[in-house]
């Protein structure tokens, strides 16, 4: 479990990242001392990012991906979108907290929100069931997508998953089938659909949510049918590979644009997309999503 | 059902005779409230959150701009298919006290100023039960929004299906249902306000087919009620039968508090006509 050079050099970027919001805080209360000190970490930061930025290995992308501030679902939706009601439940059996739906208007425009969200806090995340959708949740999706469609309004999808849920639970309640069904309809829904991956996009737990018009994905996202932990564990039996399999599996935004299965990469700040959501969330706008 | 809502006379009841009372005893905390402070919380309760049950008038004041609401369907006639012993008397009855035709109010009404077709269920008028009148004019309610383009709102409050009307009855279920259905194919949204309480042939029927679903905080809602569950010899443990409940089982879009349903339905309805 050795840290790769990047992901130290990360580390030590969300440290100055730390120093320099705290010092930004002193400055703005009115502590000039502080401002050429600042502007000096400011930079430092500005080229450890550039630096990280120009050698990542996939493995440093999927830690990227991974970062816990990372911006999810729910921060680009208080970015982007207006008005926003959340809508629960499938009608079912119960309502995911590992996805968020629901209405809201984007530049004034009526869309359908679907959100994957793993949560940050420990509560949050227990909430969110660390983004791994149940059964229920894509149920729920479908739902709303059909309601979309029957009032003529687009949808945004945010996929951001490790993978779905596989319980004994999921299980039961038919994961698989829930999954299936999801990508046979989503070909019929008769708006607009445009699918971006966030963060992760972990196989069927990220393609039962990302059958669209159009597929984006974010600079340092990742998109692979397994997480490279998992192809590792399974192809070499040795889940310590996972950098190996990071690797082969291509499964970075570049790779996938190469291999023609994305549409576009919308680009992130310098660093990654957790050192300006704002910036990352008006890119995604200008994308079209 | 028609028992219980005589604890909570209606505090401005157009047709009422009565005046209102000044003061009301909340049934939820036994304090006394002003009524005029409960009317501008929306008869919800300021000290434990209780929400009064409303009557139709009240319940189209907290949900569409003053003086927008147009009846549709006045005129059909109370009927009697089975000559049910005192059903008649009961209804005639009914129409008196609560000054409803029947136990539904249908019509086109505005939410600043956007345009909806409406329908408000009353509790009061016999348990607010389904028969053919209130079928008809749920299902007439769906066929206009369709010809006019108007997005649909309806506010259950009922007992379920009129036993009065037995069969009539029950076939209003799959009549309303089936216009839900042909809302939906018109691409037309439907937005079911579920109030307390809701049960039976109702739920089972139109108002579960809501596109988004609202239940109103603490409402009580099921299939079978707690008195036709114990006819079963077995019994419906309390506190299961309740918006809370069907909420956490993905039944529900979502649970507010009165206050809230009026915002939310209007963001609802902007999204859908814009």
């Amino acid at each position: 479990m050795s840290d790769s050079k990047l992901v130290k050099l990360g580390k030590s970027l969300d440290e100055l990242d730390a120093r320099i919001s705290e010092l930004r805080r002193l400055v703005e209360a009115g502590q000039d001392a502080y401002s050429e000190e600042l502007v000096k970490l400011e930079r430092r930061a500005d080229e450890l990012a550039a630096e990280i930025c120009s050698a990542l290995t996939p493995w440093d992308k999927v830690m990227l991906a991974r970062h816990e501030r990372r911006p999810q679902a729910s921060d680009y939706i208080s970015a982007m979108i207006d008005d926003f009601i959340e809508l629960h439940g499938d009608r079912r059996f119960g309502d995911d907290g590992a996805v968020i739906t629901g209405l809201g208007f984007l530049d004034g425009r009526p869309v359908a929100v679907i959100g994957q969200q793993k949560g940050r806090t420990i509560p949050e995340r227990a909430a969110h069931n660390f983004g791994m959708a149940r059964p229920e949740g894509y149920r729920k999706t479908m739902r709303l997508m059909r309601f979309a469609a029957q009032i003529g309004q687009p949808i945004v999808i945010l996929i951001d998953t490790p993978g779905a849920d596989c319980l004994e639970a999921s299980e039961s309640r038919g994961i698989s089938e829930a999954i299936a069904a999801n990508q046979r309809d989503m070909f019929s829904v008769a708006v607009p659909v445009v699918c971006t991956v966030i963060g992760e996009g972990g196989s069927g737990g990220a393609i039962g949510i990302g059958v669209g018009d159009r597929l984006l994905m974010l600079e340092h996202s990742y998109y692979s049918v397994i997480t490279p932990e998992g192809c590792a564990a399974i192809l070499w039996r040795d889940a310590a590979l996972r950098e190996e399999a990071a690797q082969a599996l291509k499964l970075t935004a570049q790779d996938a644009l190469a291999l023609g299965v994305i549409d576009k990469i919308v680009p992130e700040p310098t660093g990654g997309a957790h050192r300006g959501p704002y910036e990352t969330a008006a890119n995604l706008k200008r994308a079209g999503v | 059902m028609t028992s219980s809502d005589e604890n909570n006379a209606p505090a401005s009841d157009r047709f009422s005779e009565v005046p209102p009372d000044l003061w009301q005893t909340c049934p939820g905390c036994n304090q006394l409230l002003f009524s005029q402070d409960l009317e501008a919380d929306l008869w919800v309760c300021s000290k434990c959150g209780y929400h009064f049950r409303l009557t139709v008038w009240q319940r189209l004041e907290v949900t569409a701009d003053p003086d927008s609401f147009e009846e549709w369907d006045r005129e059909l006639p109370l009927n009697d298919p089975l000559e049910f012993p005192e059903y008649l008397e009961k209804t005639r009855a009914a129409q008196e006290k609560t000054g409803m035709s029947e136990a539904v109010l249908t019509g086109r009404a505005a939410l600043d100023g956007i345009p909806f077709a409406i329908g408000i269920m009353d509790l009061s008028f016999v348990g607010g039960s389904m028969g053919w009148v209130v079928g008809e004019r749920v299902t007439r309610l769906m066929e206009r929004a369709i010809e006019k383009r108007l997005p649909v709102v309806i506010s259950s409050a009922s007992g379920g299906a009129r036993m009065q009307e037995s069969l009539i009855s029950l076939m209003q279920m799959a009549k309303t249902s089936g216009a839900a259905g042909k809302l939906a194919q018109a691409g037309l949204p439907y937005v079911s306000l579920l109030t307390d309480p809701t049960y039976g042939g109702v739920m089972a029927s139109f108002a579960f087919l809501g596109d988004i679903i609202i239940a109103e905080k603490g409402a009580a809602m099921g299939f079978a009620g707690p008195r036709v569950v114990e006819v079963t010899g077995l019994r419906m443990p309390a506190g299961v039968q309740t918006a809370e409940v069907q909420y956490e089982h993905g039944m529900i879009d979502m649970l507010l508090p009165r206050r809230e349903i009026r915002p939310a339905l209007h963001t609802i309805l902007r999204w859908c006509t814009v």
